[in-house]
């Protein structure tokens, strides 16, 4: 069987290899709970930064609203896991489909638009799912939703992290991704190329809101407590930040941008305002000096595995 | 009925608001296709201006004014020389993302040096209420309806009747013959970006004379809302610009009065996606098919 | 029955009609050339014939075996059923690579999805090598293999033209148009161009309509032509009895022409 490989075979060991030493490092108390919070968070960012990349990187879809889908997924969680006492993995499971759902209901009629219009679009959506969480009491308004039950550790997170980046890896390489990225660079030739445009764009799009579905659920349930206004216009252009920092079109520069920037924002936590200031900073010297980000469009090739294959 | 006209006189003078930064908006897209986020957070800065020049330096409402609307037309084009110039050529996502940091440059740069509390304006407009039957008119909001439409007229005028304007409109239209008849299409640019924003920081002294507060992050909301009026009118559409405002003014303060305050939001942000799927170019704008 | 035929078609735009009753009858094998001055229409019929804009009036058949109306049909879907074109300026995909712009033009030759891409089925290895394969071969055809990792937009001009011609090959058309594939060539490369175009026709079994500003090219190669001006078809013959209609000559010599 063509899965059954080296390569895959050596990535595998890999994966599980350092699953295994994080494992070990917190059950032996050498990371302790502080670097486990960021540990946590640099993995719900590495989710949300490769969904929001294939959808705006490779697909050259400008969204503003990414957050939205976060949002609908952690209260789902929150609603799951609190009020009917689900087990984690089905809470994650309904959060991903209701997140995917929402991206169908948004993606369809916006995804008609292009450039500026798609992203005022996108974040106007983005503005009402925040505005209905903040109006429907179930969920508690604008004070927020309490005692969500902790559910999301080292093992959820670390897996997660790897499903997304596997996920949406094989899916740009491949029949689906080829037409996601050739849409990014000329949708009018990719449509007469043969490629249903409006289903791939929404396709992709889909493809993001699950995954930042499942962050949603992994942010809800570490938390304890999530609010409406956690999930708006800002957290957007956060994940924005870093696609665009690591580079759009690259999988890798996700993944060293969440991290990078997931650690410049833990050393300026104390000056809140100037980190921000700080990041506008740096987006701005990249889009004039380096649009294409850390990494454009290149990922971190594993050499030394392809030699080997057969 | 009476409620619903005194909604109305409440929902002009907002319309009013909406429809000043909307020209700024919708004059900057017209002439480098460019949405200028940062925009809302001129009109920000003029309402500090404002509050500086009203608190600090004593001066009076019309001074005040004035003062306010010079420094941001300032402010506005040292932005477009130092932020939009170097990403002219750039792609459309670039030019967006390079408003957005401008835009959390200027709303976070201001709260970290006045920090995040809301501010109070002096009193510098005495408030009279007048009586007209049974509604009650601020003096407040005449003077922003009349501010504004004499601001509005005086735009038009330099528009239309002008050099500069007559630049401003060639340029919009093609910037390449424009600069081929010897228009210097930088000045015209920073001509356009000097006015919108002097409009902008206009609307955030008016805003605080009359709601009397100010925060450093009044600029976002206004700001989107101003864009939607934009759209809504025709982007890169001046009459358009200050009709979607008021429109958007009286809608926004219609919902209020039924009970819906809470939506009034989302009523802009539904109304702006219903535009962009429906009418795209607006409700003044005109068809224009891309070439393949 | 003709694979294509176009009876009176027409498109308005606003108050303008850009192409109007236009009848053309194409056989298969045949290629047919479309001329005219600048304006005349010629690109907006392309984009009529694959689906970018729907005839206002009129209609355009396609036989395929059964005769299918292509009117109101989205592009990708004209594709699918098998006319493919290319661009009178060029539109590649510039930064995916020269193999990779060809492996596109298969997608609608090949049917592996997300779920089979994801989890990495045998289906998806199987169609990947087969596309991978047929690629490269077609690249081999049209002498780009030595390129074929190279980024399309770093190629030189007249190979972007042939990368773009194999591209539309890719997706296994019946009827290629090109659009104006000459352009920006000197009479040296426009003689070659139309030795290939020729050989393409044979090798690939194809019918194919072209846009052309260069007359020796049409009338050189072309079994029969239509000629435009203003949105209206003028003449439709052999390219001999063409180039003696008085129309045809008043519509060269009365505007800028060729």
């Amino acid at each position: 069987m063509r899965i059954l490989n080296k390569k895959n075979i050596i990535a595998v060991l890999f994966i599980l290899l350092i699953y295994a030493a994080g494992e070990i490092m917190l059950r032996q108390g050498i990371i302790d709970s502080y670097i486990e919070l960021n540990i946590i968070l640099i993995g719900i960012n590495i989710i949300l930064a490769v969904g929001l990349n294939l959808v705006t990187g490779f697909t050259g879809q400008f969204s503003l609203g990414h957050a939205a889908f976060m949002a609908v997924g952690a209260y789902t969680s929150a609603i799951l896991t609190a009020k009917f006492n689900q087990p984690f993995i089905v809470a994650i499971i309904f959060s991903a489909i209701a997140a995917a759902l929402a991206g169908v209901i948004i993606g369809i009629p916006t995804l008609r638009l292009k450039g500026d219009y798609l992203a005022i679009a996108t974040l106007g959506f983005g503005e009402i799912v925040k505005i209905l969480a903040l109006n429907i009491d179930y969920i508690g308004g604008a004070r927020g939703f309490m005692d969500i039950p902790k559910y999301t550790n080292w093992t959820w997170i670390y897996f997660m992290v790897v499903l997304s980046i596997v996920v949406i890896k094989n899916f740009i390489d491949s029949r689906g991704g080829r037409a996601c990225i050739s849409i990014s660079q000329d949708e009018t030739a990719a449509e007469a190329m043969g490629i249903n445009t409006t289903k791939y764009k929404i396709l992709a799009f889909v493809i993001g809101a699950f995954f930042a579905g499942i962050a949603g659920a992994l942010y809800a349930n570490y938390f304890y407590f999530i609010k409406p206004d956690s999930f708006g216009y800002m957290k957007s252009i956060d994940i924005l930040v870093i696609v665009v920092f690591g580079g759009m079109g690259s999988i890798a520069g996700s993944v060293v941008g969440a991290i990078v920037l997931s650690l410049i924002s833990l050393f300026l936590q104390s000056i809140p305002e100037l980190r921000m200031v700080i990041y506008a900073v740096i987006l701005f010297l990249i889009m004039v000096y380096r649009p294409q980000g850390l990494l454009g469009k290149g990922e971190i090739k594993l050499k030394f595995l392809r030699k080997r294959v057969a | 009925m009476e409620q619903v006209l005194q909604q109305l006189i409440n929902g002009i003078s907002l319309g009013s608001i909406y429809a000043l930064i909307a020209l700024g908006y919708t004059m900057v897209y017209g002439i480098i296709n460019l949405i200028n986020f940062a925009h809302g957070d001129i009109y920000m800065i003029g309402a500090y201006i404002g509050f500086a020049c009203t608190t600090f330096l004593g001066m009076s409402f019309i001074p005040a004014l004035i003062v306010s609307m010079i420094s941001t037309a300032v402010l506005g084009v040292i932005v477009e020389k130092v932020a939009y110039k170097p990403i002219r050529k750039s792609t459309r996502i670039a030019a967006l993302i390079t408003a957005i940091s401008v835009s959390l440059f200027l709303e976070y740069g201001m709260m970290y040096f006045v920090k995040p509390e809301t501010r109070t304006f002096p009193e510098v407009l005495s408030s009279k209420n007048i009586t007209l039957g049974n509604l009650i008119v601020n003096n407040k909001d005449i003077y922003i309806v009349i501010i504004t439409v004499v601001m509005m007229l005086v735009l038009q005028y330099v528009i239309h009747k002008t050099k500069i304007g007559m630049a401003m409109r060639a340029t919009s239209m093609d910037s390449e013959a424009a600069q081929l008849m010897g228009i210097s299409v930088d000045n015209t640019i920073s001509t356009t970006f000097a006015i919108g924003s002097c409009l902008a920081g206009a609307a955030g002294v008016l805003v605080g004379v009359y709601y009397n507060s100010i925060d450093p992050l009044m600029g976002m909301m206004p700001g989107i809302k101003a864009f939607i009026a934009a759209v809504i009118g025709g982007i890169g559409i001046i009459p358009g610009a200050m009709f979607g405002g008021y429109l958007l003014g009286i809608t926004e303060t219609m919902v209020s009065a039924y009970g819906y305050s809470l939506y009034k939001d989302a009523v802009a942000f539904a109304i702006l996606i219903f535009m962009l799927l429906i009418k795209p170019k607006g409700l003044f704008g005109k068809n224009v098919r891309e070439k393949v | 029955m003709p694979i294509l035929k176009l009876n009176k078609v027409s498109i308005t735009f606003g108050g303008l009609k850009a192409v109007s009753d236009i009848d053309m009858t194409i056989e298969k094998g045949q290629i047919v050339g479309v001329i005219g001055p600048n304006g005349a229409g010629k690109t907006t019929l392309f984009n009529l014939l694959t689906g970018m804009y729907v005839p206002t009036s009129g209609e355009i058949l396609f036989d395929k075996g059964t005769s299918i109306k292509l009117n109101g049909l989205k592009p990708y879907k004209i594709t699918s059923h098998g006319i493919a074109r290319t661009f009178q300026n060029i539109r590649l995909f510039g930064d995916m690579t020269v193999l990779d712009n060809v492996k596109m033009g298969f997608h609608s030759r090949t049917k592996c999805g997300l779920f089979s891409s994801v989890i990495r089925l045998p289906s998806y290895y199987n169609e990947e090598k087969k596309v991978k394969e047929e690629a490269e071969e077609l690249l081999k055809i049209l002498n780009l293999d030595s390129k074929k990792n190279e980024l399309a937009k770093n190629l030189p001009y007249g190979e972007q033209r042939r990368l773009e011609i194999a591209r539309a090959l890719a997706s296994k058309p019946s009827i290629l148009l090109l659009d104006e594939p000459a352009a920006g060539m000197n009479p040296n490369e426009t003689k070659e161009l139309t030795g290939f175009i020729a050989w393409v026709r044979e090798k690939f079994d194809l019918t194919i309509i072209l846009i052309e500003h260069d007359i020796k090219l049409v009338m050189g190669i072309c079994n029969k032509v239509y000629v435009l001006n203003y949105g209206n078809l003028i003449a439709g013959g052999t390219p001999e009895e063409v180039q003696k209609n008085p129309q045809v000559i008043e519509a060269y010599i009365g505007s800028e022409g060729a």
